[in-house]
């Protein structure tokens, strides 16, 4: 198909298409323009300032050397920078006191004409500190860990059913084992970037920002700087990747808004690459200790998940990483819970399936575990452990289609079963498999369609395109409510002003703007019915808000899944471990655009491919930061490291979801991935590793010792 | 913001004027590390002296079947060249496995060589470095230091030499050709350019100031030697070297005429394997032979806290690679 022949037969749904995404040709051609690339006329440039020690305070600021490089406009400390108003986030509270909570915390702002200026100005600026002792190891045992109340996203941090310690201990068969997954960085392509521009004429602040949802950074800068949301507009026409790291708005956008009120003049902020680590968040480290206790034909009676993490000591934020085990297979006597302690590290945030993806790294491993240890089929195990109802809630699924995802994907990967490993040379292949699970969140959003007497259509909704294509999708529920050609429909994100939508996070932004935009098409289809003659010059409009029906509380449990399969070859002579083959089954909802919607489900594959075996970030003990500061040094697959991934789906009809029939897909690739690399890598190497990522020092050290599992030692 | 003065020299001559007028210059090639380190704050030159357009962009025959490569013969360019691959497969790979694409279509064979270390200390000027500000400690020894040196690292510094191209010059003894003003020329043996850290880890090579690489020198492959490099990465390319390894063996039936063996990922600069090579000269490199000679050269390593793994990696890299090359070169008595 040409990229041009986009219109299709209306006859058949366009719901579903393989529609090209809208921006491509602006987005490959550099025609598109990003959050730094706004050149306002007299427009200046800031650079920020990283505190160099790791937990203290400020005890003097010396701007004297900054202030007199030509073409500074100001140096902004913690002793002259504006008060800001409240919000609910501490890390936004920039310049507003003396205390370096972790190394890199923002302790000044330089401003100046040109982005060197600014960059000269702010190394120019002499910061002197009280350092005090600091630690940024998490261990189990730590001094500082408590069990929260909440983890990220509002769930219980413990729950508990039965009496899984004494089902465990009468389980015939047992899995015990510990798992850590390190802290990893988002690192979208396009890094964090605001341009603002403060009118003082009309008191109006328009902010462009690299950012995952505007209605959001609108209303809490609102509050930062105390005007009314009206007198702010926030824009983000393209966003160059976020996997959760702008979900909402971060230190850039704040400062840059500061600039902007401070010189009068247009100011941009682009964070350099070697600042992110420390300033925009991360996965947290997750230590994971994993209970299995089943029957000899594979029941499981007895599953604890316990999850140890670190947050910072500004904010608590918990990676929910036992949660996913409450969903997953129905195991009696069960708990699942987390604990915490502050540290003084950067604060952790969303990062591309919180919760899920380290814990599905570890609960699956484990299940490949007890594969092992019952000699059992890996497919098998975890087919006998289907449940029929939401394991922790009781509620009956509104779709789970786990067991055909992994009949599906064994088939067309060709899965080996517990055939042993093969040998080619030094190499040693193998396979592995797990499974995904991902939850079908909702949030409200508003929408307005618009009928032109020209027969075109405007529909307007604050969504915000990613990358992930919303833009189209939107466009084709658009076209598909009303009845209409897709080239007919234009649809209007990434603005503030427009009805407010949701960010684009937690895969609810399709099932969110989309039932919005579905509601505001359908009211307009059913007005233009009921319109008789030509319409009216200013054209016919409608509007929806979901709030209400978004907000019902569903009586079903609802969540996509999926399985994956992976052939992995381990280098014995390095330890170098390469994918050779990715395969993955989803199952969630209907998929509205194969072609986008393909593209997210491998990105998550490839970025779960990243944490199997090359992303790490490591804590510093001496100087308290991430030693990773650059692409050169976090290494995200290469595209020699990216194999041949397939990704297929079984089109769900639930009902039970919104009017499209979807579940989010954005996050469940990279969920499980990680586990199916590392359980791939014990099938070929006879060798269990149970810390990420599979680096060659790791593997080549197991590798030098004995094997640790019966199952590979067969090779 | 920190001028610099822009000089686009015609000459060599010229070069040589403009670096000795200028305080702290330095000269710029292909840019694809001094202008990394410039904007990180590492390098603040007074004046850039372009020698980009120099006539140094040839790959000549040597009398004797060596080439002369002109230093700033392009990276990507050195690689596809069909002598390079013909006659020293292991530079064609060496150069293949470093970067990518695009910064190879643009790094310089001079450039290449002065490259310096990618340790995070050295490219972070809010903490302690004796190879950026001597005297300042090294915040590896303590830190984060998986990539560091095993090998002759000293107090001062445990920083390794990233390029993968210079590894394969030690391993084919090739020379780099200098010009240092006035007409004044002198020769180094690549495994003589850089530099163990000692107390002096602020010299990466024994360049002196307002030295210009004008050329390396490749000498005549001996007929029937077959060459291999091999390096192991985090991930499949666009890394640098965990470890590396090239290989030069020349067998006389069945026995090691000649073998010339070099680390990279090791140490401050290439590791010239020389105890292993004369273990390993004149004897049939049976698996058990070849692990033995690899080992008494690896027996000088001092691993740091994290980093132990590199010597059996580096061990198990040279066995493979002269087992293959042995195996290539035809049977082993």
């Amino acid at each position: 198909m040409s990229p041009t022949s986009t219109t299709l037969d209306t006859t058949t749904s366009v719901l579903g298409a393989p529609v090209p995404r809208r921006e491509g040709r602006e987005k490959v051609t550099g025609a598109a323009r990003y959050a730094a690339e706004q050149h306002l006329p007299r427009r200046a440039h800031a650079w920020p300032v990283p505190a160099t020690v790791a937990r203290g305070r400020v005890t003097a600021v010396d701007t004297a050397a900054a202030l007199a490089l030509p073409g500074v406009l100001g140096v902004l400390t913690p002793y002259d920078a504006p008060r800001l108003g409240p919000s609910d986030d501490p890390t936004l509270q920039l310049l507003q006191d003396l205390r370096v909570p972790h190394r890199g915390w923002y302790v000044a702002l330089a401003i100046a004409d040109t982005l060197e200026q600014a960059r000269a100005a702010a190394d120019a600026v002499r910061v002197t500190y009280e350092a005090e002792p600091h630690d940024v190891t998490l261990r189990e045992g730590h001094p500082g860990l408590y069990t929260p109340e909440q983890a990220n996203g509002g769930y219980p941090a413990h729950r508990e059913q039965g009496d899984p310690d004494a089902a465990f201990a009468a389980a015939p068969v047992r899995v015990d084992v510990v798992y850590s997954v390190p802290p990893l960085h988002n690192h979208a392509m396009e890094p964090h970037a605001a341009t603002a521009d403060w009118d003082a004429g009309s008191g109006h602040l328009t902010v462009y920002d690299s950012c995952q949802g505007t209605t959001v950074v609108r209303s809490v800068l609102a509050g930062l700087f105390e005007l009314p949301e009206d007198r702010i507009t926030v824009l983000s026409e393209h966003v160059g990747g976020g996997f959760g790291s702008k979900g909402t708005p971060r230190p850039h956008v704040v400062l840059a808004v500061m600039a902007t009120r401070h010189c009068g003049r247009p100011v941009t902020l682009a964070l350099p690459r070697q600042h992110m680590a420390a300033v925009v968040g991360h996965r947290a480290p997750t230590l994971h200790h994993v209970r299995l206790g089943a029957r000899p034909d594979g029941t499981l009676t007895s599953l604890t998940h316990e999850v140890t993490t670190h947050t910072s000591q500004i904010r608590e934020f918990v990676e929910q990483a036992a949660v996913p085990a409450r969903v997953m297979y129905a195991a009696p006597d069960n708990r699942t819970t987390h604990r915490v302690t502050a540290l003084d590290v950067p604060t952790p945030s969303w990062m591309r399936a919180p919760g899920e993806t380290p814990g599905m790294y570890a609960l699956e491993s484990a299940m490949d575990e007890l594969a092992d240890a019952l000699g059992m089929d890996p497919v098998e195990l975890r087919v006998r452990n289907d449940a029929a109802t939401e394991p922790d809630s009781g509620r009956p699924f509104s779709s789970r289609h786990l067991v055909e995802c992994l009949r599906d994907g064994a088939r067309r990967f060709g899965w080996p079963g517990r055939r042993p490993p093969r040998h080619e040379g030094p190499l040693l292949i193998g396979a592995g498999v797990a499974a995904a699970t991902y939850p079908v969140y909702i949030a409200p959003a508003g929408a307005r369609a618009h009928a032109r007497p020209d027969g075109s259509y405007l529909v307007e909704v604050n969504a915000t395109d990613i990358g992930t294509g919303a833009r189209t999708v939107l466009s084709q529920i658009a076209a598909d409510a009303l009845g209409v050609p897709l080239d007919s429909v234009s649809v209007a994100i990434g603005n503030s002003s427009l009805p407010a939508g949701p960010v684009a996070g937690g895969s609810t932004g399709t099932a969110s703007w989309g039932w919005a935009v579905h509601d505001a098409c359908s009211a307009l289809t059913d007005r233009l019915a009921g319109h008789h003659g030509p319409l009216p010059a200013a054209g016919l409009s409608a509007s929806a808000d979901t709030t209400q029906s978004a907000k019902q509380k569903s009586p079903y449990a609802r969540h996509a899944f999926g399985a994956h399969f992976a052939e992995v070859q381990a280098d014995t002579v390095t330890g170098e471990v390469r994918v050779r083959r990715l395969l993955g089954v989803f199952a969630a909802g209907h998929i509205l655009n194969p072609r986008t919607a393909r593209s997210q489900l491998v990105g998550g594959m490839v970025m779960g491919l990243g944490m199997a075996l090359t992303e790490h970030s490591a804590l510093d003990p001496a100087f308290g930061d991430f030693a990773e500061r650059d692409l050169a040094a976090y290494h995200v697959p290469a595209n020699a490291d990216v194999p041949a991934i397939e990704a297929h789906w079984i089109d769900e009809h639930d009902k039970h979801l919104n009017p499209m029939g979807s579940k989010g897909i954005g996050e469940i690739g990279i969920v499980g991935t990680a586990a199916a690399i590392g359980n791939a890598v014990c099938q070929a190497t006879g060798r269990r590793f149970r810390e990420l990522p599979l680096t060659p020092d790791r593997v080549l050290a197991a590798l030098e010792g004995e094997p640790t599992t019966a199952a590979g030692a067969a090779g | 913001m920190k001028p610099f003065a822009y000089v686009r020299a015609t000459t060599l001559e010229e070069a040589a004027d403009a670096y000795a007028a200028h305080p702290g210059s330095r000269y710029l090639a292909g840019g694809t590390n001094l202008v990394d380190l410039m904007k990180l704050g590492i390098e603040a030159p007074g004046a850039l002296i372009d020698i980009s357009r120099l006539p140094m962009e040839e790959i000549g025959e040597l009398p004797g079947g060596g080439l002369r490569v002109g230093a700033n013969v392009r990276n990507s360019d050195l690689a596809a060249d069909p002598r390079v691959r013909e006659r020293y497969p292991l530079l064609s790979q060496a150069l293949l496995s470093g970067a990518s694409g695009q910064l190879r279509n643009v790094a310089t064979t001079g450039g290449n060589l002065l490259q310096r270390t990618r340790c995070g200390y050295f490219q972070d000027l809010s903490k302690p470095c004796n190879k950026r500000e001597p005297g300042s400690g090294c915040g590896a020894r303590e830190g984060i230091h998986r990539d560091h040196a095993v090998l002759g690292h000293s107090e001062q510094c445990i920083a390794t030499q990233p390029s993968d191209m210079a590894v394969a010059l030690a391993a084919l003894d090739a020379e780099v050709e200098l010009y240092g003003g006035g007409g004044t020329t002198r020769t180094v043996a690549v495994t003589e350019f850089h530099r163990l850290p000692g107390d002096h880890p602020e010299q990466d090579t024994v360049i002196r100031p307002g030295e210009i690489i004008t050329a390396v020198v490749l000498p005549a492959a001996a007929p029937g030697a077959v060459s291999l490099y091999r390096k192991a990465r985090e991930r499949t390319s666009y890394a640098f070297a965990l470890a590396s390894v090239a290989v030069l063996l020349d067998l006389d039936d069945g026995r090691v005429r000649r073998v010339a063996l070099a680390f990279g990922g090791l140490a401050h600069r290439p590791w010239r394997a020389t105890t292993a090579e004369a273990r390993l000269t004149g004897a049939a490199p049976q698996p058990d032979t070849v692990r033995a000679a690899v080992e008494a050269e690896l027996a000088q390593a001092r691993p740091l806290r994290d980093n132990a793994y590199k010597v059996p990696l580096a061990r198990n890299l040279a066995c493979q690679a002269i087992a293959a090359l042995a195996h290539s070169a035809g049977p082993v008595p």
